[in-house]
This record gives C-alpha cells, structure tokens and sequence, in this order.
C-alpha cells in the first residue's frame, strides 16, 4: 500500500515552492514513499512519556545588551540581489 | 619530498629558521593543483592571486621579525558552504552560483587572525546533503586513491585536496558524517566537533541543530592546532557553548594506559564489511597493546539513527532553505508571472534532485496532520538514541567502532538510490543526534581503498578523542600512506 498519493506530493511541492513536471511528480511520489516507509521503522518504539530532543546543548535563552549596532551597508546588501531599484529590492507584481 | 609531508609545527620551526618562506607554502600548493587537480577536481574556485599577495606580505612580516603563531603562513582550503568575504561561495549549487559573501563566516576571521593563506574553495554535495560529492551541480570529485571511486561526501573536496596534497589543511562540516565519511573514504584525519564547539555563524545552514564545523588533515597534531584555532564562544552563535578551549596539542602524550573502550555491537555487526571489522580488531589490539582495555557495550537504538536523522535534519533543511527565494541573493529565475511563480520556478531550476527531495520529505514531516508521527517521533527518537551514549559515558571513556561500514564506492553505484546511500551514513548519524565529538583516522586498507576508524567521546571532550587518535597514529603508519596519482 503506498503511503504517499500523487496528489499528497503536489501539495507538499506547493507548500514548499516547488513545481515538477508530471514525470518528476511520478518519480518523487515512489522515492518519498520508500523513504517515509523506511522512516516508520521508528513506529516499533514507544515513545510515551519521552521528552523530544530540539538540540543537546543545555543552553536555553541566550539574552544580550540591548544596544544598537550599525548594520551592513545598503550598497553592499543589494550587490548579490538579481534585481534591485532605489535602493530596494525588486520582485514581480504581488497584487493582481 | 613534498613540503606537505611535514607536520604544521615543522613548517612553523622552517618558517622561523626562513628555510622556508609563505610563498613557497603557496607555491607548493598551486604546484600540487596544476599537477593532479584534473584528475581529482577537489577545488570549485582558487583564489590564487590572493593567495599570492596575502604570502608576499606575511614573508615581509616574518623578515621584520615578528613572531608568529603556530598557524601563520599555513595554506588552507575551506569547503564552499563556509561564507568568505569577496570569494564566491556557491555550496556547490546552481541557486548560488555568482554568490559573493558581504562578510566573512567567524571561523574564516579566527583563521585571517592566526595568519593562515586561504588556497580556495572546495567541492561538495549540494547544501552538504549526500555522501559522495556527486550531487554537486559542478563537478564530481575523485577519490585520490583509486579515481573511478567517489571521495565520500558531503565534504569530499576537503577531503580528497588533502589527501592528494593539494593542501594540507582544509575545514570541512559535518551534519550526519561529512568530515568523518570522506576522511575515512580518502584515509586522512577528520573531527567533527562537539556541537556547539565551533560558532556556525557563516555556515550556510543545512540542519542547524546537528551542523558542525571541523578540520580535515593529514595527522592528529595539526587536527588538533586547527580546532584550538577556530573553537570558542560567538555573540553571532547563540549556540556556540561558553565554555574554556583546552590546549589541545598539549595533552597528546601518547598514554593511553587505564583507558576505558567501549565497542558498540551494533558497530561491528550486520551491513559492516568483514575487511572493516577485521581493520577495527586490529586497531583495538594496538590500543590494548599500548595498556587500553576494551568491552561490548550496545548502543540499542543506534539502527533506528538513519530514519530519525533523515527525518530531523531534512525538516530543519527545508525551513533553511526557504531563504532561497531569488529575491536578495542567488540564481532567479526568467519569464514568473507574479512572485509565488517566481518562487517555484527559481527554486525549481536553481536545486538539484536530493535537494528538492529533502526539502519534500522534510516540509511533509512538518506539515499539519503528520508533524506528531514524523517529526515529533523522530525528535522523541533522538532523546533514547542520546540517552544511549550517555549511559555508556558513565562507564567508559571512548567508544570505538568503524566510521563507515565499507571503504569508498564506486562513482554511479547509488546515486540512483536514496536509501541505500543514507544508510552509508550508519555509524556517523548518532553521533550528530547525541552531539558528541567524533574523529575518523585511517586504520587500513581494503583493495587499495583505506579504512577509517572512529573514535566517539564525551561531550566537550575532543581532548581525549584527540589522544587516543594521536597514541593510535603513532603506533600505526597507515597515516604515513600517500596515494600514487
């Protein structure tokens, strides 16, 4: 039984601003149901009880002086942007 | 003879005596990449002039007469996912390709303060993820010791530069088992830091709760001269630990006496290649030899690594890798319609496959209705495998086992095949889930191919990994082995 649809897999493209071909949708539809099948192996353990682990340091809130410093400068911000205008970033149109 | 068959501190006593000059390091290294870099294509850029001029001007420092640290004058290679100031940085992918940094990662400022010449930028598999360097969207790189076999990856273009003699040192990172995999695959020394040793602020973030950044080199000393250079607390790292950086050359006394081994089952059994075992019995009568003593321990949760790990760190990938917009850096793509269509489509163009299958596995773990079975269990998961080590920590010193369960494969042999190439990663995996410090150093040979054996400590512990590593060298010559190119 697979555990992942076609359709299942368009979605999650889409949440992660991604688009494939038909063919591409295909392919990753049976490897990402082969990985998710290997990952239900964790399924065997009972984690009851378990506390999750997000990281293994004991650190937790690490505060500083509030105290401003000066950021990088606009110009060189913009040098690596793909397209840029009066000092901002430009994209495509946002509303319709 | 090559220059790079000295250890750092011998360069540094040659430098000093000015038998040796900083230009002639640099020349040394550009020698060695005109004579193999095209068989081994270790380098994605060279910043040769820089190079040059950076060596000019520490050899008037050193006429002058200053004296100079450990690491002054010393070539270095940096693996591409590290940001440097003014040196294109691409992790290997098409969505960076014309990326040039605006500042400089914390690890590169401590290596510009020791003084050391960076040579340039070393190959890997896109945004770190793979074991074999053949994700890159720019070029495969080549084992040294046998060309039609990969390097191991991520970070097989620090790996292979060193072991061909390109560089003596390079820094590589490590999220599952980039340092160690392709050090043991190209049979040179790699550590991987206790997380929160190295500050990863200008490690352009893979999974940010099991990133690390390590050296990669020839023998222990220098491993261990490099990481005393790049450790320590950073305001830029909130994660970087606050802790003292012991000095770490000075505790490799070759004694290893009383010492407590604990050899994982789990590390010698199913899936582990008998030449591997056997390299790993060895290396264990010459600990035992030198007055270590050895026991089996399990590490039960240890095969259940691969999965947690791949579910974890592809979640955290596909939250990082969300910057990847096309909007203030990096590739975008032509002819989108409105800025969601420009998304996609620079995304879709600008990442190769593993990328864009990680970013898939990890935004579905994450998505709502499936958070709780998958990203919750794994995270869940990684407590038991981390109470694992801690609980063989009360008893022993080290644990001990194979780095990867075979040597290097062949180029194309699993590239086509995810999970085959994930369980590569087998051994390494939970050391980056508990967060301990693990090193790989050559133990063997199978075919020509060398072994690694890893050594696993305590947390904040790279001094003891270091001296069983180092007595271990000393005792053995395959470190010594050079591949023939």
């Amino acid at each position: 039984m697979s555990r992942i649809s076609k359709e299942q897999v368009k979605h999650v493209a889409d949440l992660a601003r991604l688009s494939f071909s038909e063919e591409e949708i295909e392919k990753f539809t049976t490897q990402l149901d082969a990985i998710i099948g290997f990952a239900e192996q964790l399924n065997e353990l009972d984690t009851t009880n378990v506390e999750p682990t997000s990281h293994v340091l004991d650190i937790k809130n690490v505060l500083r002086e509030d105290v401003a410093v000066p950021g990088l400068p606009r110009e060189e911000v913009l040098k690596n942007a793909p397209d840029h205008k009066d000092g901002l970033f430009r994209v495509p149109s946002i509303l319709e | 003879m090559s220059l790079f068959d000295h250890k750092m501190r011998d360069l540094h006593e040659l430098l000093q005596k000015k038998e040796v000059s900083v230009s002639d390091l640099v020349d040394e290294s550009f020698k060695r990449i005109s004579e193999v870099e095209g068989k081994v294509q270790a380098f994605l850029t060279l910043d040769e002039e820089n190079a040059r001029n950076k060596a000019k001007q520490l050899d008037e420092k050193l006429a002058g007469g200053d004296s100079t640290g450990i690491l002054f004058g010393m070539p270095i290679g940096i693996k591409d996912n590290i940001v440097t100031k003014g040196v294109r940085t691409t992790c290997a992918s098409k969505i960076l390709e014309n990326f040039d940094p605006i500042y400089d990662a914390t690890v590169m400022q401590k290596l510009h303060n020791a003084e050391t010449v960076m040579i340039g930028k070393l190959n890997m598999d896109e945004f770190a993820m793979g074991g074999s360097t053949e994700t890159s969207h720019y070029q495969r790189t080549y084992n040294p010791w046998n060309l039609d076999y990969v390097p191991g990856g991520s970070s097989g273009g620090s790996a292979a530069a060193v072991a061909a003699g390109e560089v003596p040192f390079t820094l590589g990172s490590d999220t599952g088992g980039s340092i160690r995999q392709p050090a043991a695959y190209c049979g040179v020394v790699g550590l991987k830091p206790t997380y929160g040793r190295v500050s990863r602020f200008g490690l352009v973030a893979f999974a940010s709760s099991l990133d690390q950044i390590g050296p990669i080199t020839r023998n222990v000393e220098d491993n261990a001269y490099l990481l005393q250079a790049i450790s320590g607390v950073d305001p830029y790292d909130s994660t970087s630990a606050n802790l003292p950086v012991p000095n770490y050359v000075e505790q490799l006394t070759g004694d290893v006496k009383g010492l407590r081994i604990a050899v994982p089952k789990e590390y010698l059994g199913e899936g582990v290649q008998a030449s591997v075992r056997n390299a790993i019995l060895e290396a264990l009568k010459v600990l035992e030899k030198l007055g270590a003593t050895w026991e089996e321990v399990s590490l039960p949760h240890s095969k259940y690594g691969v999965a947690t790990y791949y579910l974890l760190a592809s979640s955290e990938a596909s939250s990082n890798l969300a910057r990847f917009d096309g909007i203030r850096y990096g590739y975008r793509a032509q002819g989108a319609e409105n800025l969601i269509d420009l998304y996609k489509k620079t995304r879709s163009e600008g990442f190769g496959d593993e990328v864009k299958r990680r970013i898939m596995l990890g935004t579905f773990a994450l998505s709502s209705g499936y958070y709780d079975a998958y990203y919750k269990k794994a995270q869940q998961v990684r407590t038991l495998i981390k109470q694992d080590f801690d609980k063989v920590f009360e008893k022993y010193d080290v644990i001990l086992g194979p780095t990867a369960p075979t040597p290097a494969f062949k180029i194309g042999a699993q590239i086509d095949d995810p999970l085959t190439m994930y369980a590569n990663d087998l051994l390494t995996i939970p050391v980056n889930l508990a967060g301990v410090p693990g090193i790989s150093v050559p133990c063997g040979f199978d075919n020509g191919l060398p072994i690694g054996l890893q050594i696993i400590g305590k947390h904040f512990d790279e001094a003891t990994v270091y001296r069983v590593a180092h007595a271990f060298e000393q005792a053995t010559d395959y470190h010594k082995q050079k591949p023939q190119l």
